[in-house]
């Protein structure tokens, strides 16, 4: 697919210019190689990490090393990233030690984010593993005598075939890896494998049920203070003034460290600082600026009028195409929403003898190494960023800033570790949000009622802020220092991934398409990404929108999907979801007939994420409250299509989470925010599913061992959304085109016309 | 003032010299070094930093030092370790039964508190106990199939 990409700016576009810097969070992935000579490209992360001992180091002592740039967060990356590697070793599983992102020990993969881990770490991991054995073999077959080729391995014993035998761990050296891969040795095919596609269990999980050191959170380390962070009631304010006297008098207080207006306690015991966070919120007098109106306050007007940066995202014309006979509009719109972690974020610091070290969860340890250095005003070679395990994430979350906090504090107390625990507060009302969104998308029907005009048009912030740009820095607090400095200047991640376009181009065969993006990268809010960036609200657009189109061509909305579907492992998803459901065409629900104070009704929803990674489709069953206005998703059935499945129960993990957590955002959750500051500002205020709402949940893999493995982690929640929607309107005979879909918002739907 | 307090927990006396009012979360993860009770929300809402005082789940992030007293507490690190996991452990290790695991040990706590009073809860009875717990990953239908299968006994 050639995406057509040109500026068509109108109105004012900002001066900063769009030209300035490209692709920020995915610039290291992107960037040629250095050297006079183009080296020849190798696949996945080894293209950007070449020697093979960056990846895995096998060991006298009888176990493997295994180095990965990607970080866990429950995903179970690394326990898929040791399956990998322990199969294509032909060695146990248990025998793979995994290192993940640390910036003193591992290759640089970017970030963990955009469900590319096992396409690009795994790939790497395959790819340097399969030349390792080939290697390792080479040797036996030197000591043995005979040829490699006849050798045969099992648990890194090889045995030749007259009987003798080895090890990996007898034959291996310091040198054997230290050298480029090729890439030249193919990684096994399907049918060779033992342990991809096995569901084996995964190892973070014991400690996490048995009260193990898991967390970043369980690190204690000999001499460590605890710090709270003052900030302000409202973004962009100004600490006015404030008697640290009283606060240094409080049990405890080591510290109260002042930059400007970023405030901190740090003192001996948490509670202790915990307190001194309450005294400190009291005695601050902060200016209090107001924020201005944002894209969700002109969701009651046709269109947005915001200053934007508009282009054409996609374009395609097909002169042959039958001739429009009808036109249809709708127009969508997706509230700010959070990643709402269930722990808040936490960082420890230390900066002792020049070396700054900083524990993270953050999502990439080496741009926040970058851009925390470039605000401190150091050499990267002087800070190291490790990662450890957080709660879930979901994208950018306060991790990165937290991480800063706890690395200005450190400096101001060196010698000393400090851990920084953000309140539930500052999370809610500090971490990057999800954006807001507008989908404007109309369809032109021809005779035959097939679709043969598409047009989608969408308003969005930025989905992409995290650090790591080659200029300014993304860290909260420095933003409030007595010399603030600036953020980078926001670019939209471009296709084939697509920021706030992310799928906004349909995978469907219309003969003539146009996708139109208005970017504001002037966000009052700061948003960046949440978890699908604009794939969620752009698929609930159009995936709506297909029914509705459906619906005026007197469609069932599976055949409407297939008929415009020439993509084979698309029609199969929608196939199997379809058929896993008992999809029965003409009795998808009560269409808002009947006396029964409760509707219900079957919707469906599909989508390839990205474009380019995981086929995923989704039927929803909701039941409508016609008194309460509350819609419950009751059941859910999905099949994903993720080629080669490493570990099949991990996929099926992650896409019902996936599904109850879009089934959370659709029908319940949306910021709190007026002029005078966020409101959301503990669970009260952000409700989020709960057991008695989660659905039933049915996940069918369909398993393609001879494809390349695709991403699975962010597959689900487009369809998922959509489906709700559909099946709402199926049940109700009404449509939902704003979420979230609260009881206010349902009754007025339901209200006679 | 500081004061000390000698605690049971998981069977053994701890004592501890911290503010009758410090949260009981805190004590038990920076002073008993207890990483099972997790920091969530500081107001009763999540669930995260559940223990049990005598057989009640109890938030420990509100729950006073002072007020334990004479009170058996029980962590997630006394029902069993990662070497010799209880049955509800297991059966939650079986389901693989957390994304992020953050929630789990609230939902753990809760369960085996549930356990204790009604051996063989319904589904809808262990969605019940475990309403006022969140969880942010989706990993909703694999803990209440764990506690239903820690119920039946049916582990491998």
């Amino acid at each position: 697919m050639t995406a057509a990409l040109r500026n068509v700016s109108r109105r004012n576009v900002l001066k900063a210019g769009a030209g300035l810097v490209v692709g920020i969070a995915y610039a290291p992935l992107l960037a040629p190689a250095q050297g006079s000579e183009t080296p020849v490209h190798l696949p996945g992360s080894l293209n950007g990490n070449r020697l093979l001992s960056a990846w895995l180091r096998v060991n006298p002592n009888g176990t493997v090393t295994v180095f990965t740039g990607k970080v866990e967060f429950g995903q179970g990356i690394a326990s898929a990233l040791a399956q990998i590697a322990a199969d294509e070793l032909d060695v146990g599983y248990r025998r793979i030690n995994m290192v993940t992102a640390d910036t003193s020990l591992t290759p640089d993969e970017g970030f963990t984010a955009g469900s590319q881990s096992i396409e690009q770490s795994g790939t790497a991991l395959r790819f340097a593993c399969a030349e390792a054995r080939q290697m390792l073999l080479a040797a036996a077959a030197a000591r043995l005598g005979g040829r490699a080729g006849d050798l045969r391995v099992a648990d890194g014993t090889i045995a030749a075939p007259g009987g003798k035998h080895t090890t990996y761990w007898a034959v291996t050296t310091d040198a054997m890896l230290r050298r480029e891969a090729t890439a030249k040795v193919r990684p096994k095919a399907a049918g060779e494998h033992t342990l991809i596609g096995q569901n084996l269990a995964r190892r973070d999980i014991p400690p996490k049920f048995t009260g193990g050191a898991a967390y970043l959170q369980d690190l204690r380390l000999p001499g460590m203070v605890h710090a709270r962070v003052g900030r302000p009631p409202v973004p962009r304010a100004d600490l006015v003034s404030l008697d640290t006297a009283s606060l240094k008098a409080m049990p405890g207080v080591i510290e109260v460290v002042r930059d400007g207006s970023f405030v901190a306690v740090v003192c001996e015991r948490e509670e202790q600082a915990i307190n001194a966070l309450v005294a400190l919120r009291e005695l601050a007098v902060w200016s209090r600026p107001e924020l201005p109106p944002t894209l969700a306050d002109t969701f009651d007007r046709p269109e947005p009028e915001l200053q934007t940066q508009d282009s054409v995202v996609y374009e395609k014309t097909s002169p042959g195409a039958p001739i429009a006979v009808r036109q249809i509009e709708a127009r969508y719109t997706r509230a700010f929403q959070l990643h709402a972690s269930i722990g808040p974020s936490c960082a420890v610091a230390h900066d002792l003898d020049g070396k700054l070290t900083v524990w993270t969860h953050s999502q990439g340890v080496f741009a926040l190494r970058s851009d925390i250095a470039r605000a401190l005003g150091i050499s990267p070679a002087s800070v190291v960023c490790i990662h450890m395990e957080g709660a879930g994430c979901y994208g950018h979350n306060g991790a990165d800033d937290a991480a800063f906090d706890a690395a200005l504090l450190a400096r101001a107390i060196p010698g000393r570790p400090v851990r920084v625990q953000w309140m539930r507060d500052d999370e809610f009302m500090w971490e990057p949000y999800g954006s807001a969104m507008s989908m404007k998308v109309g369809a032109g029907l021809s005779a035959d009622g097939n679709i043969v005009d598409w047009r989608h048009e969408l308003w969005s912030y930025p989905h992409a802020r995290r650090p790591g740009g080659r200029e300014g820095v993304n860290l909260l607090a420095a933003w409030y220092l007595a010399a603030p400095l600036q953020p980078a200047f926001p670019v939209d991640v471009p296709q084939p991934n697509g920021g706030s376009d992310r799928n906004a181009i349909p995978l469907y065969d219309f003969p003539n398409q146009k996708i139109h993006k208005h970017y504001m990268p002037d966000a009052p809010l700061r948003t960046s990404s949440l978890r699908t960036l604009g794939a969620y609200a752009n698929v609930f657009a159009i995936e709506s929108f297909m029914d509705e189109t459906a619906a005026a061509a007197g469609a069932d909305p599976v055949e409407f999907r297939l008929r415009h579907l020439r993509d084979e492992r698309a029609r199969t998803v929608i196939e199997s979801a379809a058929r896993q459901s008992g999809w029965r065409p003409g009795a998808l629900g009560d269409g808002g007939r009947g006396t029964s104070s409760t509707f219900r009704g079957r919707g469906i929803g599909f989508a390839r994420y990205k474009n380019h990674a995981c086929y995923c489709a989704v039927v929803a069953e909701v039941e409508v409250d016609r008194i309460s206005g509350i819609v419950r998703v009751t059941r859910a059935w999905s099949a994903v299509d993720a080629g080669l499945a490493i570990n099949p129960d991990g996929i099926v993990n992650q896409i019902e989470g996936g599904m109850i957590q879009s089934a959370s955002w659709t029908l319940k959750e949306a910021l709190k925010v007026d002029r005078s500051g966020v409101q959301t500002k503990s669970w009260v205020d952000y409700p989020i599913l709960r057991f008695s709402e989660v659905p039933a949940v049915e996940v069918e893999v369909i398993q393609r061992p001879a494809e390349d493995s695709l991403g699975v982690g962010e597959g689900a929640q487009g369809p998922t959304g959509a489906a709700i929607a559909n099946a709402f309107a199926a049940a109700s005979g009404r449509r939902l085109r704003d979420i979230p879909f609260l009881p206010e918002r349902v009754k007025a739907a339901l209200a006679p016309l | 003032m500081p004061a000390v307090f000698t605690l049971r927990v998981n069977g053994t006396a701890r004592s501890v010299r911290a503010e009758p009012a410090t949260p009981l979360l805190y004590v038990l993860r920076n002073d008993l070094k207890l990483n099972g009770a997790k920091f969530g929300c500081g107001q009763s809402q999540c669930g995260a930093c559940s223990v049990l005082i005598d057989g009640m789940e109890r938030r420990s992030c509100v729950y006073p030092v002072g007020a334990v007293g004479k009170g058996a507490i029980t962590t997630i690190e006394g029902l069993g370790t990662p070497q010799q996991p209880n049955a509800l452990q297991r059966a939650f290790i079986h389901e693989q039964a957390c994304q992020c695991g953050y929630c789990s040990n609230g939902m753990i706590m809760a369960a085996q508190a549930l356990l204790a009073r009604n051996p063989k809860p319904s589904e809808s009875e262990v969605k019940q106990a475990l309403e006022g717990h969140l969880c942010r990953c989706g990993a909703h239908n694999r803990i209440v199939r764990a506690v239903l299968r820690a119920s039946k006994g049916a582990l491998p």
